[in-house]
């Protein structure tokens, strides 16, 4: 984004992507697919004290049509998966998912008969934190990489 | 029948709620049929959160177990890795600290509080009162701070050690919790300011989602939720274990047992968790936190005399102090012998260092194949979880691994129960009594 001050009123020349990935960016909707222990720390991380709000990710909405981001919270086992499934093929475009802590990175240290081993055998995942559970400001972290993702990535119209 | 009549049959409707509902705290599906707007049955199906926590015990070492433990209830992890811990030392026959009890207790408490505020936060912000919430994930935060002090970790602790704990506490820690407590309870106070006699919380809940004593019982219904429907039942008080025995507090008590008494328990129970840490704070007494250097100490001519005359009771435990006189006693390790302690504890990283005995002991405990050995046999072991008894059932055939780990959650019996909680109420009724029953899908599908 080329910010450019003229004579008089000022103006702002950019190409439309760009600030299409801006605004993206900043106006993040999480679906929370909250199963198991993470979801202590997503709580954390959302209320008050790290505030996910300072990033324009603030308003989890609990539909995935209005959702652009499938945020993966906790333990994914086999019964739950076709559902967690279903809940990301109902999302629109854009989409983007985040695997949250490391049971949903790779199985994290339930490596049994009952646990998915990583949710990228069942979604595409954009941005792996690991942590078990990942402290707040891992997952901030996250949000940022996310939000360089989606800045950077071409933007469809 | 006239056409009339035919269009105004009716049926009931079947509504699933869940297993990703934004009020369902954790994964769990709600099968309910509607008459109208009226629940009229439902059934819980579970185990969307089963993790295979009996059979990851099983193939792992005893002390390897604990982190398993952790992810019971993840909100208050600290009362599972104690009461694993506890149940394993009934079995090996182990008596900890005093200081390691009153930590233990401390510990407990502030996870007991942890646990309550976020109850009270979710199910508040169910039925809107997001203020409510946003003011208890604060007081959570300055627990947790604490916690991470003491155990190195904000939620999945694995403080307790068999045989005691992690760690003694930090310097100065007293101080620090004595603040972060006077401010939780400030939180606390303006949540109650907030809820406790709003109008709409108040219509919401109240002769909401009745769990009347019988049915308490009929579904060995625990913790805050049978306390609200005015049963007297807490395992601190009818099977003292740790230091609860010596602690002054009160067990609430509701009389409805609808939803706002067990909010009103939960509130009194946190104020009463604060004074439980108080006194144990004042009352805590100095020396080791593990069993390894301190148990019962006898001389050895006492401990040989008590053998012969077959008075063999818990000699087990007992470290014979050898007389200064004989030979080879001077050396400085050896200022005593410790016979049985070393079975669960790994020793001081003096003597791991210092001598072959210490180094052996450290890698009998570390390495796979030998660990901890608990005597074959099996035992039950309660403490009072957040939300009921939570009671782990361990057997052991002798070897270094669990034979089985069986967890009694709380949770499970009230989903057991749920039906008659929900069943004649409304729709929107569902949300506000299963915030207030505080299921941990964790401990209940394990």
């Amino acid at each position: 984004m080329v910010i450019e001050l003229g004579e008089g009123p000022g103006f702002i020349a950019t190409r439309l992507e760009r600030a299409v990935a801006w605004a993206r960016k900043y106006s993040l909707f999480i679906y929370p697919f909250v199963t198991a222990c993470c979801g202590m720390e997503y709580m954390s991380t959302a209320s008050g004290h790290y505030d996910m709000d300072r990033f324009g990710a603030g308003l989890p909405r609990f539909s995935p049509r209005q959702a652009d981001v499938l945020l993966v919270v906790g333990t994914i086992s086999h019964k739950i998966a076709p559902l967690l499934r279903r809940v990301y093929d109902q999302m629109c475009e854009p989409k983007w998912v985040v695997a949250f802590g490391a049971c949903t990175c790779t199985g994290g240290f339930y490596d049994n008969y009952a646990t998915v081993q990583g949710i990228d055998t069942i979604l595409p995942v954009d941005i792996y934190i690991p942590g078990c559970p990942p402290r707040p400001e891992a997952v901030l972290d996250g949000l940022m990489k996310l939000q360089l993702k989606i800045e950077n990535q071409k933007q469809e119209l | 029948m006239s056409p009339s009549d035919a269009s105004r049959e009716t049926n009931n409707m079947l509504l699933n709620v869940g297993p990703s509902h934004p009020a369902m705290h954790g994964v769990i599906r709600l099968l309910t049929e509607l008459e109208g707007e009226t629940v009229i049955k439902v059934e819980a199906e579970i185990g969307y959160l089963h993790r295979a926590f009996e059979k990851s015990c099983e193939n792992s070492s005893w002390t390897q177990a604990v982190p398993y433990t952790d992810r019971l209830n993840y909100v208050s992890p600290l009362i599972n890795n104690f009461g694993y811990c506890a149940a394993v030392e009934k079995l090996l026959g182990i008596e900890i600290t005093e200081r390691g009890k009153y930590i233990r207790v401390i510990l407990s408490e502030i996870s007991r509080i942890t646990d309550h505020l976020t109850c009270i936060a979710a199910s508040a912000m169910e039925l809107g009162a997001m203020t409510a919430f946003l003011y208890l994930m604060k007081a959570r935060e300055y627990l947790y701070e604490i916690i991470e002090e003491v155990t190195g970790a904000r939620l999945t602790t694995s403080y307790g050690r068999i045989g005691g704990v992690k760690g003694d506490f930090p310097e100065g820690l007293a101080k620090r919790l004595e603040t972060e407590l006077a401010k939780t309870e400030k939180e606390i106070s303006e949540v109650d300011k907030l809820l406790t006699r709003n109008r709409i919380f108040v219509d919401r809940t109240r002769n909401v989602g009745v769990l009347t004593k019988e049915n308490a019982l009929h579904y060995s219904i625990t913790g805050p939720m049978a306390r609200a429907a005015g049963i007297y039942y807490d395992v601190r008080k009818a099977f003292p274990y740790f230091a609860y025995d010596r602690i002054d507090f009160e067990v609430p008590l509701g009389e409805r047992g609808d939803n706002y008494d067990r909010y009103l328990v939960r509130m009194e129970e946190m104020r009463q968790s604060i004074r439980i840490i108080r006194q144990a704070l004042k009352d805590i007494p100095e020396g080791p936190v593990n069993v390894y250097s301190e148990s019962k100490t006898m001389k050895s001519f006492e401990l040989a005399d008590e053998a012969k005359l077959g008075r063999t009771e818990g000699l087990v435990n007992a470290i014979s102090e050898v007389e200064p006189t004989l030979g080879g006693t001077e050396r400085p390790f050896h200022d005593r012998i410790m016979p049985k302690d070393k079975r669960a504890v790994l020793p001081g990283k003096g003597d791991t260092y210092g001598n072959i005995e210490g180094l052996m002991n450290h890698f009998k405990l570390i390495m796979n194949g030998h660990g901890i050995r608990v005597p074959p046999g099996d035992t039950y072991f309660a403490v009072e979880g957040a939300n009921g008894e939570l009671g782990f059932y361990v057997a052991s055939d002798g070897s270094d691994r669990p034979y089985r780990v069986r967890v009694r959650p709380p949770c499970f019996f009230a989903m057991a129960g749920l039906h008659t909680m929900l069943e004649g109420y409304m729709v929107a009724d569902i949300v506000a009594t299963f915030g207030s029953i505080n299921m941990i899908a964790g401990e209940l599908d394990r």
